[in-house]
């Protein structure tokens, strides 16, 4: 791989190297629909630092995309505004750029691979042209260096006969195939962060793992930060180093991957935890989280998960819990985290 | 291929069975003129046998088969050779209307429950509508009440039958698609992909669902899923599908700790397993490539392109389904041999 050198000052002024690659601070988004403000996002925090992989885990309808499209900016505005927080990378707040900083940010810093990858490529150009496209743009490369460079990187992410397969349309690509465009397309500009959205999602299991190792080696090749959005804790297992799970558009617990799992602090993850299938479930009933996710524009008054959860007492209908940490480096939105955490409830 | 008998009750008829079905659909080319270029090959020659009570699980990847496998035994599709019996009588190749009674008593469960209900009926009208083309199952005046009565089996409120789609979420919508399906009191649910569009939470309260209405009503059940942990749980027999053919069948266990394929090992090896302490540990078999077009499959053994055993032999013959030497379940391979790839997950 020809490794180019490029100053990150370059594209992103003021950027502060002993900073963390990435942060997210009570990041609030709220979408305008009819007259009404319908919050989606209410006050994310968590920070991916270098080489790190974070996942970023919930239902639909928690907020994990809306999150993502608002670190990338490409939130539809209007209907979508972010009414507060911050996005920092490098400790530039990305949210107070301008138009022009901000374009030169997605692509050349962060990067995102979405779930679907048949509508988010163009069906009428060439993968090669779409992948080039970024290199035009972006440095300016002439047109047949363009396509070498999209040869080249369909050839990392493992596309057999990637010379010929430069000239093809998306169509022309199965959807393992396609998950791979998208992949190089990411990479192009050799992205510090990469925002993968239920990148294997659309997938059958054995074109997910495949997909799943890509992205991994591909990591640890770029020491990239990597943040996964995904609802399949089995892939978060798999491979994340931190997990934040959100419920209701907050960040209701943010721990390391081992604590989620062994130690969950919010009855939510908990829940979820024990709502997989596994071995020995089998022939029993399932332990399920009653109701229904709440609706964003009427959510419940104090913890939003209180009609759900198995541990609510009555204080949780009114106080909105405070973020607790039972241990360190593991925070919870829950008024018994530590209850919890430590397996009394 | 007595194999499966055995883990039935002896004596007990399948009230579905299916053998050597085919389906196979001809891709035509010319606008005046049809010829036939070709045939996608979307079920080649499946055996099934279901008992009541029992719940047999399909799974598979894209392309596999397996929904037009539904579609056939519900007969929404005309198999292009084999029979399908539900209960003894041969239903594969009825016309319309004599399969029309037939119907009653197999019911199918869809995907995806946003495209599967009327956005202009109420769910009353949806649920209740079966009753209009069988109108023999309950007496007009009745069917209002049954229509309630369906709908609280379902966890659904009866209050909720003048209500649109639209005004449910993901979960209740496949209930009504339940409801929906159990308004003839069929014998057979054929469930295809019943739950792979619902988050998590929900998909555990259907699953729940789906198991209490089968102690219920001593319902059979064909779950097709390709997520292999929820046909673990659910499923009293598994058959694995791969382009077209059954590869491996057997009850839970001998699919899911002693698998005997190597597609079935590559699948069990590929689903990640929820507990990082497991991380690095699992035996992963990471398959190369795509599956092939079942337009032009591959001769002889049809898994042989992405498999690492594969030999001159396997391009020849097909491999059958066959009971292994010492009795082990059946399984489609010249070199089946056991591989116990989730041994760590246990």
């Amino acid at each position: 791989m020809a490794e180019t050198v490029r100053v990150i000052g370059d594209t992103l002024p003021g950027a502060d190297f002993n900073s963390p690659l990435l942060e997210v601070d009570g990041l609030h988004v709220e979408f305008r629909v009819r007259g009404e403000r319908i919050p989606a996002v209410r006050g994310a925090s968590f920070t991916l630092e270098q080489g790190r992989t974070l996942a970023v885990v919930g239902e639909s309808g928690s907020g994990k995309s809306v999150t993502s499209q608002a670190i990338m900016g490409i939130l539809d505005t209007p209907p979508a505004k972010i009414t507060g927080g911050a996005v920092r990378l490098h400790g530039v707040d990305l949210l107070e750029q301008n138009e022009e900083t901000r374009r030169a940010v997605r692509g050349n810093h962060i990067a995102i691979v979405f779930q679907d990858a048949l509508s988010a490529l163009n069906p009428l150009w060439s993968v090669g042209f779409q992948i080039g496209e970024l290199f035009r743009v972006h440095r300016g490369t002439s047109r047949k260096e363009a396509r070498l460079k999209a040869i080249e990187l369909l050839d990392q992410v493992g596309i057999p006969d990637a010379k010929n397969r430069v000239g093809h349309y998306p169509h022309q690509f199965s959807g393992g195939m396609r998950q791979r465009v998208m992949i190089a397309m990411a990479l192009a500009l050799d992205p510090e962060v990469l925002i993968a959205d239920e990148p294997t999602t659309a997938l059958d299991v054995t074109v997910q793992a495949q997909i799943m190792r890509l992205l991994k080696r591909i990591q640890t090749e770029r020491r990239m930060g990597l943040i996964l959005i995904t609802h399949d804790l089995g892939v978060v297992a798999d491979v994340a180093d931190e997990v934040a799970v959100m419920y209701a558009g907050e960040v209701v617990e943010r721990a390391g991957i081992r604590d989620v799992f062994k130690r969950p602090a919010h009855p939510y993850t908990k829940a979820l935890l024990r709502a997989i299938p596994r071995v020995d479930t089998v022939g029993q009933e399932l332990e399920v989280i009653g109701g229904l996710p709440p609706n964003p524009a009427r959510l419940p008054g104090g913890c939003p998960f209180h009609p759900r959860c198995f541990a609510a007492e009555d204080k949780c209908k009114t106080e909105v819990p405070p973020w607790a940490e039972p241990a360190e480096f593991h925070g919870s939105r829950c008024h018994f985290a530590e209850e919890v955490y430590a397996d009394e409830r | 291929m007595n194999a499966e008998l055995g883990q039935a009750d002896r004596g007990v008829d399948p009230v579905l069975e299916a053998k050597d079905l085919v389906k196979h659909f001809p891709i035509q080319r010319g606008v005046v003129v049809k010829r036939t270029v070709g045939h996608v090959q979307a079920v080649d020659g499946v055996d099934l046998k279901l008992y009541p009570g029992k719940t047999l699980g399909v799974v598979g990847e894209s392309g596999c088969g397996k929904s037009t496998l539904a579609k056939l035994l519900v007969g929404l599709e005309s198999p292009t050779s084999g029979s399908i019996k539900l209960q003894g009588k041969e239903i594969g190749n009825l016309s319309n209307r004599r399969m029309r009674p037939f119907r009653r008593d197999i019911q199918l469960v869809f995907q995806d429950p946003y495209t599967s209900l009327n956005p202009r009926l109420t769910v009353g009208d949806i649920v209740g509508e079966p009753f209009e083309i069988h109108p023999e199952v309950v007496p007009r005046a009745k069917r209002a009440g049954e229509v309630k009565e369906l709908l609280d089996m379902v966890g659904l409120s009866p209050d909720h039958v003048n209500r649109y789609p639209h005004q449910f979420s993901g979960g209740q919508r496949q209930r009504i698609g339940i409801a929906r399906a159990l308004a003839l009191r069929p014998q057979v649910l054929v469930c295809d992909e019943p739950v792979s569009a619902l988050d998590v939470s929900i998909q555990g309260q259907v699953i729940n669902l789906l198991e209490r209405l089968q102690n219920e009503l001593g319902l059979a059940y064909v779950f097709i899923a390709h997520d292999l942990s929820v046909v673990r749980h659910i499923a009293d027999e598994v058959a694995v599908m791969y382009l077209g053919k059954v590869v491996e069948q057997g009850t839970g266990p001998e699919i899911y700790d002693h698998p005997r394929h190597p597609y079935t090992q590559a699948l069990l090896s590929a689903v990640p397993v929820p507990d990082p302490d497991l991380r690095g540990q699992r035996d992963e078999i990471v398959l190369q490539g795509d599956v092939p077009s079942p337009i032009d499959p591959p001769s002889g053994c049809r898994f042989r392109t992405r498999c690492w055993k594969a030999t001159d032999h396997c391009a020849e013959e097909v491999p059958s389904l066959d009971v292994g030497d010492n009795g082990t379940h059946p399984t489609a391979c010249f070199y089946a041999e056991e591989r116990d790839v989730t041994h760590a997950v246990k």
